[in-house]
């Protein structure tokens, strides 16, 4: 859908609706809509929920650039920020302000996800992740690999890492898919929010009396230490809880159905063993699928030119990440899958001092589930049609909601 | 080739380890960069080139 509006001096534009949708039969391609505002210059202006107009910034150069730019904010709070959803008043963190602040709470939580430590943790993700490829070649199929599969493996890994109980995970699996359901009322955002917030203030409250080596542990020794009040923690254990299960749960899936489609793609992983060649296409994976496509939102503190063009201080703007991993300028041939090419420049985990904390943690499991699963597996197909996938096109985060796959 | 680094910008990402292991470390508290080898040798120049480049804070600066 698209409105007409006025604009001083260049006449009649026309305003796109976004987020946007994708094309039927294109699961894995960003809306067309996004290809061409891209193809029409780095900026352009859409319409949100709310009748708001930031700029949507389309290109991979000017994204990286306004990503890393001290002039524009995260701060939800501020005046002019391309909200998603109304705002309830709940924040989830550190990701919605900026430094001195952000950065004060994102180094108390830097040093677990540093890349040493992750690479400590590879064994045990290598036997959890061929445990349950056991379980799975024990068990009848089909088999919905979201459940079996895609879900537990980042879910048991953030679990151990932070020290919350997996039995929880149907709780908090539930809430956190409430929370990044792109149409779900403010009130029920809020309710599961507050839910995820309280279930972590509890498990602090036995962290602070018996603290184990894990990291909420380390938080509650923030905390005796007056660095850091109780909701800072609560909110920091809920970011790091969802941020650690589902980006990875999706890309497990949504990888894993892309393969599927490109047999001669997937080949590479079944029947090379080269790490290279594996994180190379963990690289490409992420860039081609880029599934946080809600885009990152920002607003600028000041004035800031962009080619022919001024954002205003106080405008809101999107960067659409998805599209940029498609620039033709940085990636040749953007809307092939290529595990060979060298992706490693993309910008799937965002850019500047906001981009993704766990990205040491995600490409190391990555690596190890793209590794393992189709050479355990190697006849692994669909067991129903692309067309009956459900994607979720209306969460923030895409990725399918189920796959039934067999062998 | 010489490398500087800005320990205050950066964010703990870890891009810079992952690209160069043998001229770049994270300590120990924190994650945050450490230099060990300001002058790289020329056979590493291609990857330091590529920690700056996927490092999301400008924390690295090169001169050639």
């Amino acid at each position: 859908m698209t409105s007409t509006v006025e604009s001083a001096g260049t006449g009649t534009l026309e305003i796109p609706n976004f987020p946007m949708a994708r094309a039927s039969g294109c699961p894995f391609d960003p809306p067309p809509e996004l290809r061409a505002r891209q193809q029409e210059g780095p900026l352009t202006r859409v319409r949100l929920w709310d009748g708001s107009t930031p700029w949507l910034v389309t290109r991979y150069a000017e994204q990286r650039a306004l990503l890393a730019d001290p002039r524009i904010s995260a701060d939800i709070t501020r005046p002019g920020y391309p909200s998603p959803a109304p705002i309830t008043g709940n924040s989830i963190g550190f990701i919605l302000m900026d430094d001195p602040e952000h950065a004060r709470l994102r180094r108390m939580v830097t040093a677990p996800f540093m890349i040493k430590r992750v690479e400590a943790l590879r064994p045990a993700v290598q036997k959890i992740v061929d445990d349950l490829i056991d379980a799975m070649l024990a068990g009848p199929t089909p088999v919905d690999l979201v459940e079996a599969f895609a879900l537990p493996v980042p879910s048991l890994v953030i679990c151990e890492l932070l020290g919350v109980p997996y039995s929880d995970h149907d709780f908090f699996q539930a809430n956190s898919k409430i929370l990044i359901k792109r149409d779900a009322e403010p009130e029920q955002r809020a309710e599961a929010l507050g839910r995820l917030t309280d279930y972590l203030d509890n498990l602090m409250s036995e962290k602070l009396a018996q603290p184990k080596g894990d990291l909420l542990s380390g938080l509650a020794e923030r905390i005796k230490a007056g660095e850091l009040t109780r909701p800072e923690a609560a909110r920091m254990g809920v970011l790091l809880l969802i941020a650690g299960h589902e980006t990875t749960a999706n890309m497990i899936a949504l990888g894993t159905l892309a393969l599927l489609q490109n047999p001669d793609q997937l080949a590479l992983l079944r029947d090379g063993d080269d790490a290279k060649l594996v994180a190379g296409a963990v690289e490409e994976l992420l860039r081609y699928l880029n599934i946080t496509h809600n885009g990152r939102r920002r607003v600028a503190l000041a004035d800031i030119e962009v080619g022919d063009q001024v954002i205003r201080a106080g405008e809101g703007l999107i960067l659409a990440n998805d599209i940029g991993n498609r620039d033709p300028e940085i990636f040749a041939e953007p809307d092939r899958l290529d595990l060979t090419r060298d992706a490693r420049r993309h910008v799937a985990f965002g850019f500047g001092v906001h981009q993704c904390l766990g990205q040491p943690l995600a490409r190391m499991e990555l690596q190890v589930v793209y590794s393992t699963l189709y050479r355990r597996i190697p006849t692994l197909r669909l067991a129903t049609e692309l067309e009956r996938i459900p994607f979720k096109h209306d969460a923030s985060v895409y990725g399918v909601y189920e796959l039934p796959v067999t062998w | 080739m010489k490398v500087t680094i800005d320990q205050d910008k950066c964010v703990a990402s870890g891009q810079c380890v992952v690209a160069a292991a043998d001229v770049f470390d994270q300590r120990d508290e924190d994650g945050i960069v450490v230099l060990l080898n300001a002058a790289p040798p020329a056979e590493l120049a291609e990857d330091v080139r590529h920690a700056a480049a996927v490092c999301p804070a400008l924390a690295i600066e090169i001169e050639e």
